[in-house]
């Protein structure tokens, strides 16, 4: 019944070890991957600030955009480079555009609408401050697990141990093997949810405008001999009036 | 220091939902950037789930981020369909008169 369990077990070698221990060491200076993550960090949340902060909400929304590719390279870091080129792919490509699209379609003042700003900065500051605090505390009590007991119950493999260890599954590939077997009913209702959104933004946006020439192909089909064809007996020399 | 671990994509992921949640306060007028405030929040929600993911070695929680992720894209989607229904009805975007369905 449990899939998982056999998807678990590609990862480990016949004696039920790990087929590579994780590729950390923790007296090694500064390396490259923390390195990326600082300039990726920083980049995510200098750029997160500059969205809810700058003037123009072009400008916002691009920095949206360079916030999501920021993240996208932190994923990368922590092994999961499928969501990260999922998250090119649908919020650079596709969301991210659409705001875009709606940010120069609204003819607004968006100048009139920043008023308001600094007088709310004292409590949206305030709050911000507030929830990054709770967040630290409940972090620094967590108690994290050690480095065996990861490598005990470990079925993604870092980008390291894929280079070193081909022949297991790569990260996309781990998470087809339980997305479509147990969480196949998830995989299902989140095309459900998509189905119904855009139904939704379609019929939110349809408008029908009178008086444009534009085909109704009900109309057009639904046309009978009848209707269409109408014989005239006209006298010779006269014409139609 | 050199040693990136769990608590390090933790933090990123809280400074980046407190940074979400003050901009729906400071930018109370415009809608959009509302939007896009929700939208840093539930990405911070991913990369919690896809470190949590990692460093506890089980990838149910990249499977949990793929579905935080299509639901971040449905909400965007009906959202900015509302706001341009919205606009056409009323010529501007203006939350705190956004009263139709009050009568």
């Amino acid at each position: 019944m449990n899939r998982s369990g056999a998807v678990r077990r590609r990862f480990l070698t016949e004696d039920g070890h790990f087929a590579q221990p994780l590729a950390r060491r923790p007296d090694d200076p500064m390396t490259i991957s923390a390195i990326a993550f600082y300039i990726f960090a920083f980049a995510a949340v200098g750029a997160g600030l500059m969205v809810i902060a700058s003037r123009n909400p072009v400008h916002s929304v691009l920095f949206l955009i360079s916030s999501f590719i920021s993240v996208a390279g932190l994923f990368v870091l922590m092994g999961a480079e499928y969501l990260a080129m999922l998250l090119v792919v649908v919020y650079v490509g596709a969301v991210a555009v659409l705001f875009l699209f709606v940010v120069m379609m609204l003819d607004v003042d968006f100048v009139e609408m920043k008023q308001g700003f600094l007088q709310y900065l004292p409590i949206g500051g305030a709050i911000a401050a507030l929830v990054v605090i709770e967040l630290i505390l409940v972090v620094s009590v967590w108690v994290f697990p050690s480095e065996s007991e990861i490598a005990r119950a470990h079925p993604s493999p870092t980008a390291a141990e894929t280079v070193s260890n081909p022949v297991g599954p790569n990260n996309a590939e781990a998470l087809g093997l339980i997305l479509y077997t147990d969480y196949v009913h998830y995989f299902q209702i989140a095309g459900m949810v998509l189905l119904i959104a855009m139904i939704g933004a379609i019929v939110l946006t349809f408008r029908s405008r009178q008086g444009v020439k534009t085909q109704d192909p009900m109309e057009q089909v639904a046309r009978k001999p009848s209707e269409a064809v109408e014989t005239v007996d006209i006298q010779s020399g006269q014409g139609l009036s | 220091m050199a040693e990136i671990g769990l608590g390090h994509y933790l933090a990123v992921a809280a400074i980046l939902f407190a940074i979400g949640m003050a901009g729906i306060f400071v930018n109370r007028k415009n809608v959009i950037v509302i939007l896009m405030s929700i939208e840093l929040m539930l990405l911070s929600v991913n990369i919690n789930l896809v470190a949590f993911a990692q460093f506890l070695g089980d990838l149910t929680g990249q499977v949990f981020a793929f579905m935080v992720l299509t639901v971040a894209a449905a909400e965007a989607a009906v959202g900015l369909a509302i706001l341009v229904a919205y606009f056409r009805k009323r010529g501007d975007i203006a939350v705190e008169d956004a009263n139709l369905m009050k009568n």
